[in-house]
């Protein structure tokens, strides 16, 4: 069978990437498909690696080198490993003329991460999103998930430690 | 699914809805649920199982968005349009009790007040009334009607004739005619065709179609399944933004059930017209929101934007004619199609008709989702639906139109509400997000903010977007700490004509615009941010 017929394996047996595989299936495994791969790629892994994108774009037949670049460009794909816990903190107008510059100095100060960045121990990323639409609750901030509403320096710390992450 | 089927569907709906002694609707919207009503939900259906309603006696259930935000968890109580502020799990056992007497005086919001009177409701007519995730809902609130009559009884070009009298301008802030553009479309030699909806909700400040596809999805499908039918299309795509999980929840949902009932997919309504609906994510890039790095991003590639002509609707999708809407033009369809273009045409202004739907937040009191005849003066929407400023503080701007549109000062508050006096303003109609901003705000800083915006959200493709932003961020940072000189308020004003008229697409053309409406209307504050040694000498 000539090479461009065989099935392309995953670069592993873990089960997470027939996630993958079945998205990038259904949608006929075409090019157009990129971007929904890179969503189940980062879904189920975290983020995107090397194995990764290279497994994306031999299936879906297109050069790595426009995976990456599709990868890079979006700011919703990280490339970088992240904490085991996530706090998004909104830069949106609201939350903007809210305080949210002074949530993050707070961040930085208490927890020595500055947006886009782990903490060393690895148990916290901090990242900033443009606008998660609930400018009613501003500032808002979301953490593992969950959205808290209102958030001060103060609060926040409160939340933080209600998801185990404690100041120090 | 059939015309009588649906009449029968609605029949049994609004039968059942009349037998029940009361209806508690909690706002499952994403502000709402942020604040826990889903357990809110809980409490008061066990509440009710305990004070002795039964399912058919007293139904609680998830409604979409209730508008106001700001104050939420909300909840309504039917019969009687009973609203309450604020509920709390807590506060469960005292709203069932209160059902068949007077409503719980301390929990209770107006629902006569500004906010709520003052609106038209078009496009929201569902919000808040509706359970979301139920087809049967819509249907018994005449959903699919519109495209049963138009699959049976009309002519695409009727279709389209219809939605040109409405005079329907695109509500994604150009404001182009959408009879126009389907016309055109619908000429365009090619096929396929393809219909895609603009759910990439991008401007900061803005959540209208996040309400809307949280609230009332189907509303948007049924839209883009009548465009499709007048343009001649049989596949379409829904763009949203990934940052909208419940609004991807629902419409997954709504696809589902719609295409389970033949009301999208293969024969659609019992006729022979197809229309599959598929959905695809943003992630997180701003420039998305224009109409060809969208295209560009469906076809999985990096969205980059490209010149026009040829627009999508000659070359689109993969080279062929594309419709391209956004959310709320679709919503405005089912009910133009329902009512008669000359209806819709009567409401709002001489060139902006219908109605329009705006977010409001920053400092304001009533902070949340709002609809208003086009026309409405920005004072109304801010001081007597908004009302006003909180904590004592003054009024000092209002900014639409995110990153592309302006800051409007007090003395401009009382200009009607429309596309040409908006972007007279030096501001524009935009998406629909309004952020009032307080005294404590510097215009200054408002500017860099969006310029620090327009900067990170250029994708690079053509110059001077991608180095005009920089420069134009630079430049607003020396201001912001007081070492700027004359020369670089010239050079700004340099630069803000040079972005804006040779830009390739709508990102860096209107980003100069926050920065050109401080400087027309704020300049003073400029001025004074200029480095001391300058002032009295060359200034």
């Amino acid at each position: 069978m000539p090479a461009y017929l065989q099935k392309i394996q995953p670069p592993s047996d873990d089960k997470r990437w027939s996630i993958v595989a079945a998205t990038m299936k259904t949608l006929g495994n075409r090019p157009s498909a990129l971007i929904e791969a890179l969503h189940a790629l980062q879904q189920s892994f975290g983020y995107l690696d090397k194995p990764g994108l290279t497994f994306v774009a031999a299936v879906l037949r297109i050069p790595l080198s426009q995976v990456y670049g599709a990868a890079t460009f979006y700011h919703y794909f990280t490339l970088k490993p992240q904490g085991e816990h996530s706090c998004v903190v909104c830069t949106g107008t609201a939350c903007y003329i809210k305080g949210a510059n002074a949530l993050l100095q707070s961040l930085e100060t208490h927890e020595g991460v500055k947006p886009g960045q782990t903490t060393p121990d690895g148990r916290l990323s901090v990242s900033t999103a443009r606008c998660f639409g609930t400018c009613g609750l501003a500032l808002v901030a979301v953490m593992d998930g969950q959205m808290a509403s209102y958030v001060t320096p103060e609060t926040l710390q409160q939340h933080l430690e209600g998801i185990g992450i404690h100041v120090g | 699914m059939l015309a009588e089927e649906l009449k029968t569907i609605a029949g049994q709906e609004r039968d059942m809805q009349a037998a029940r002694t009361a209806s508690i609707n909690v706002c499952a919207a994403a502000s709402c649920q942020a604040l826990q009503s889903e357990e809110l939900k809980k409490a008061l259906a066990q509440a009710a199982v305990a004070q002795g309603y039964g399912p058919q006696a007293c139904l609680v259930r998830q409604v979409g968005c209730l508008g106001l935000c700001g104050v939420g968890p909300l909840v309504s109580v039917e019969p009687g349009g009973i609203l309450y502020q604020h509920v709390q799990p807590s506060d469960a056992e005292e709203i069932v009790a209160a059902l068949e007497g007077p409503p719980v005086k301390r929990l209770r919001l107006d629902a006569e007040m500004p906010f709520f009177a003052r609106q038209e409701r078009i496009v929201l007519e569902n919000s808040g009334q509706i359970d979301p995730d139920r087809l049967e809902d819509y249907i018994a609130r005449d959903g699919y009607l519109a495209l049963n009559t138009v699959l049976h009884e009309m002519h695409p070009a009727e279709v389209i004739a219809e939605v040109a009298q409405a005079g329907l301008r695109g509500r994604g802030g150009a404001g182009y005619p959408t009879g126009l553009k389907w016309e055109t479309v619908a000429k365009a030699a090619g096929s396929p065709k393809f219909v895609v909806c603009n759910a990439d909700e991008g401007d900061p400040g803005a959540f209208m179609d996040r309400s809307v596809l949280e609230s009332d999805p189907h509303r948007v499908l049924e839209g883009m399944a009548i465009a499709a039918y007048a343009v001649g299309a049989s596949e379409g795509y829904m763009y949203v933004r990934a940052e909208y999980p419940l609004a991807i929840a629902r419409l997954k949902t709504a696809l589902r059930l719609a295409e389970r009932n033949g009301l999208l997919g293969g024969g659609i309504c019992g006729s022979h017209f197809n229309f599959r609906i598929s959905l695809r994510l943003g992630a997180g890039a701003y420039v998305c929101g224009e109409e060809t790095a969208l295209l560009a991003s469906i076809e999985g590639l990096r969205g980059t934007p490209h010149p026009r002509p040829p627009y999508p609707a000659q070359s689109g999708l993969w080279g062929h004619p594309t419709l391209i809407n956004n959310v709320e033009t679709f919503a405005n369809i089912a009910p133009i199609v329902r009512r008669g273009g000359a209806w819709f045409s009567g409401i709002g202004t001489e060139r902006s008709k219908g109605t329009k739907v705006f977010a409001l937040a920053g400092s304001i009191r009533n902070s949340g989702v709002i609809e208003v005849p086009m026309g409405m003066t920005l004072r109304d929407i801010v001081f007597a639906i908004g009302g006003g400023i909180p904590d004592g503080r003054r009024f000092k701007a209002v900014q639409t139109g995110g990153p592309s549109g302006g800051c409007i000062p007090e003395e401009f508050l009382d200009t009607p509400v429309d596309y040409e006096r908006l972007t007279s303003l030096g501001s524009i109609m935009g998406s629909g997000g309004i952020v009032v901003m307080d005294e404590s705000s510097s215009m200054v800083d408002v500017a860099r903010y969006f310029m620090e915006f327009c900067m990170t959200e250029s994708c690079g493709k053509c110059i001077p977007c991608r180095a005009g932003t920089v420069q134009m961020y630079e430049l607003l940072g020396r201001f912001s700490e007081r070492r700027a000189r004359p020369a670089d308020l010239r050079m700004l004003e340099t630069l803000c004509d040079l972005v804006r008229n040779t830009s390739l697409c709508g990102l860096g053309q209107s980003a100069p615009n926050p920065v050109l409406s401080t400087l027309r209307y704020f300049r003073p504050e400029y001025e004074a941010a200029l480095a001391a040694e300058t002032l009295g000498g060359a200034a």
